[in-house]
C-alpha cells in the first residue's frame, strides 16, 4: 500500500506542495489580510484594541504633506536608481563575460557590494560621506575645488553630503546603485551566457562589428532578461529602506523619506500601527502593476 | 586595434573593481587607525599618520557583542536554509515534474508571493510574532525568514529540476524505486548544483535582511549582524567608526568568497529558471 501511495502522482504533488502552501498562507497571506485590517482600524501599539474606523487612516495620511513627499521621493529614488543600475549592470556584465587575466579577483571585488549585508555596506558609505572627515572632501580640498574662496564647490570646508537635501538624495541613490549593480550584472550575465553562440558568430561572419553586434544581436536578444531584472530591481528598490535608514534616517527634513521608511516611522517608532499599515499598503497597487509587467515580459520570453 | 581593445577591457575591469571595492578599502584603512590620527581633518586620510593599532578591532570582540551577532546570524541563516530546502525542493519538484494541469498557475502564484515585500508585512508579522511568544527572540527570525527565501528558491529550483533528464527517473523507477524513491535517490543528487545555489542565495538574503530583524528583536544579545552592528556600535551621536568599519570588512570578505565560489552555478540556475522556465 505504501508503495502505491508513493507512486500516485496527484497525491504526491499535493503532499509535496502542501507544506509550502500552508506556510505561505499562514505567514504571507494572513499577515497581508491583517495589514489591510490594520489600515482600516485604529490599532496603536499602546492601545491594541481593534476598532473599525473605515478610511480615516487614509484620510489622515493623505492630509500629511510628508506622505506626498515620501511618495514623490520613492518614485524619484526608484526611477533614477533603476536607470543607472541597468546601464552599469549591462556594462559590468559585458566586462565580466570577457576573458582577461585576474578575472577571479575582479569578480570577487565587484560582487562585494551585493554580498555584504546592506546595513554594513551603507555604514561604510556613511563614513565615506562623513560631514567632517569625508575623504572625498579631503581630495576636493587638495585639488583646490573646495574650501577656498572662489573654489568650484564653494568656500566651506565640507560638502555635507548627507546634510543638504539635494546631495543627500543623490548620495542615497548612489549607494543604492552601488549595492544593486552587481546583482543586475549577475542576472544579465546569465542572459548573455544563454545567447546561442552561433548567432553571434553568424553576425561576426557577416562582418558586423562589436557595437553593431551589441545593439543588433546582443541587446535585442537579452532585452527580456534585462526587463525582468530591471523590474525585480525596481520592486526591490521600491520597498527598500535600509540604505535610507542608515544613511539619513529620512532626513534632512524628510528630503530622503521614502514610503517604506515613513511607514516604519509611523507604525513602529510612532506606534500608530493603523496609519503605518495604511502607508505600507499604498505600495501594493504599485507593486501589482510591476508584477503584471514582469509576467508579461516573462511570457514574451517563453514564446520565443 | 587588438591591443587597444585588450587595454580597454583591462581598464574597464580595473575601474569597475575599484568603484565596487573602494568603500571597503577605505574601511580597512580606517579600522586600524588611532583616534588622534582619524579625527584630524588635516591629516591625509589614506595613510597612517600615526602607527596602526588593532585596539578597535579587538573592541568588537571584547566590549561589543560582535561574536554573539555573528553567531546569531550564522545559526539563523543555517536553520533558515534547512527549512527553505525542506519546503521548496518538494514543492519545486511537484511543479516541475509531476505534470499537474494547475502547475503553471501555481508557479505564477508563488512568483507573486515573492513580490509581497517585507515592508508590507512587517507591522502585522510583528503582531504574529508576539502572538507566538517569540517577541525579542532571535528564533522569531527563523520562523519568518523563510517567507522571503521559499518563493525565490522554488523559482530557482524549478529551473534546475527541469534540466534533469526525465529518463533518469524513469530508469530509477524501472529499477524498482517508487516515484518518491526516484525523486530522493536519483533526482535530488543531480540537482545538487541548484541546491548549492539555493543555499548560498538564501543565506545571503537572510544575512542582509533588515526590516524584520529591526522590528522583531531589540535586546542586544538576540540581535543579528545586520541590526546589531549599526545599533550597538553607535551610541547616540558617538560612532565607533574603526570598530564599525572592521565589522564591515570581517563580514563582507567571507560572504563574498563563498558567493564567488558558486557564482557560475548561480548564473546557470538563473538562466534555466528564466529561459526554460
Amino acid at each position: 500500500m505504501r508503495q502505491r501511495l508513493a507512486d500516485r502522482e496527484g497525491t504526491l504533488a499535493w503532499l509535496f506542495l502542501m507544506p509550502s502552501v500552508i506556510y505561505i498562507i499562514a505567514l504571507v497571506g494572513l499577515p497581508f489580510l491583517l495589514a489591510v485590517g490594520f489600515a482600516l482600524s485604529d490599532v496603536k501599539s499602546g492601545d491594541p484594541s481593534f476598532d473599525f474606523v473605515g478610511f480615516s487612516n487614509f484620510d489622515a495620511i493623505f492630509d500629511d504633506p510628508v506622505f506626498w513627499r515620501s511618495l514623490g521621493n520613492t518614485f524619484l529614488f526608484t526611477g533614477i536608481s533603476m536607470l543607472f543600475i541597468v546601464i552599469f549592470g549591462k556594462v559590468l556584465a559585458n566586462i565580466l563575460v570577457a576573458d582577461f587575466k585576474g578575472k577571479w579577483l575582479v569578480r570577487f571585488l565587484v560582487l562585494l557590494p551585493w554580498t555584504t549585508p546592506v546595513t554594513l555596506g551603507a555604514i561604510s558609505w556613511l563614513w565615506l560621506l562623513d560631514s567632517i572627515f569625508s575623504p572625498i572632501d579631503w581630495i576636493l580640498r587638495q585639488l583646490g575645488l573646495l574650501g577656498e574662496p572662489g573654489a568650484l564647490f564653494g568656500a566651506q570646508s565640507n560638502m555635507y553630503w548627507l546634510g543638504e537635501p539635494g546631495l543627500a538624495m543623490a548620495s542615497v541613490i548612489a549607494v543604492h546603485v552601488w549595492r544593486l549593480t552587481p546583482l543586475a550584472a549577475v542576472i544579465m550575465m546569465a542572459g548573455l551566457v544563454a545567447i546561442p553562440r552561433d548567432l553571434d558568430e553568424a553576425a561576426r561572419v557577416d562582418g558586423a562589428g562589436y557595437w553593431r553586434r551589441m545593439f543588433e544581436v546582443t541587446i535585442p536578444l537579452t532585452l527580456p532578461v534585462i526587463a525582468v531584472s530591471a523590474l525585480f530591481g525596481a520592486i526591490f528598490t521600491f520597498t527598500d529602506m535600509a540604505v535610507v535608514d542608515v544613511l539619513t534616517n529620512g532626513g534632512p527634513n524628510n528630503a530622503t523619506q521614502v514610503l517604506t521608511s515613513w511607514a516604519f516611522f509611523k507604525g513602529i517608532d510612532g506606534g500608530d500601527v493603523g496609519q503605518g499599515a495604511a502607508v505600507a499598503l499604498f505600495l501594493f497597487p504599485l507593486l501589482l502593476a510591476a508584477a503584471i509587467a514582469i509576467l508579461r515580459a516573462v511570457r514574451r520570453l517563453e514564446v520565443r | 586595434m587588438y591591443f587597444w581593445r585588450r587595454a580597454g577591457v583591462y581598464l574597464l575591469a580595473i575601474g569597475a573593481a575599484f568603484f565596487c571595492a573602494a568603500p571597503f578599502l577605505w574601511s580597512l584603512i580606517t579600522a586600524f587607525k588611532q583616534n588622534r590620527d582619524l579625527y584630524n581633518p588635516a591629516n591625509n586620510p589614506f595613510v597612517f599618520n600615526r602607527p596602526a593599532t588593532s585596539d578597535h578591532v579587538l573592541y568588537l570582540f571584547t566590549k561589543a557583542a560582535f561574536g554573539t551577532f555573528a553567531w546569531n546570524t550564522l545559526w539563523v541563516g543555517l536553520l533558515v536554509v534547512l527549512i527553505t530546502l525542506a519546503l521548496s525542493l518538494p514543492a519545486a519538484y511537484a511543479l516541475a515534474r509531476l505534470d499537474r494541469p494547475w502547475a503553471g498557475w501555481f508557479g505564477i502564484a508563488i512568483f507573486l508571493v515573492y513580490l509581497v515585500p517585507p515592508s508590507l508585512l512587517f507591522l502585522s508579522l510583528s503582531r504574529i510574532v508576539v502572538a507566538f511568544g517569540l517577541q525579542d527572540d532571535t528564533f522569531s527570525l527563523v520562523l519568518i525568514y523563510p517567507t522571503i527565501t521559499v518563493p525565490v528558491s522554488i523559482w530557482l529550483l524549478i529551473g534546475f529540476l527541469k534540466a534533469v533528464p526525465r529518463d533518469i527517473e524513469e530508469q530509477a523507477m524501472v529499477d524498482g524505486y517508487s516515484r518518491l524513491g526516484a525523486f530522493w535517490r536519483a533526482v535530488v543528487p543531480l540537482t545538487f548544483p541548484g541546491i548549492v545555489a539555493v543555499i548560498v542565495f538564501a543565506f545571503t538574503l537572510t544575512a542582509s535582511e533588515f526590516i524584520y530583524a529591526l522590528s522583531f528583536v531589540s535586546p542586544s544579545t538576540e540581535k543579528v549582524i545586520s541590526t546589531g552592528v549599526p545599533t550597538e556600535l553607535v551610541r547616540g551621536d558617538v560612532f565607533f567608526w574603526q570598530s564599525l568599519q572592521a565589522a564591515t570588512v570581517l563580514v563582507a570578505l567571507p560572504l563574498a568568497v563563498v558567493f564567488n565560489l558558486f557564482l557560475d552555478r548561480f548564473i546557470t540556475g538563473f538562466t534555466q529558471g528564466a529561459v526554460k522556465g
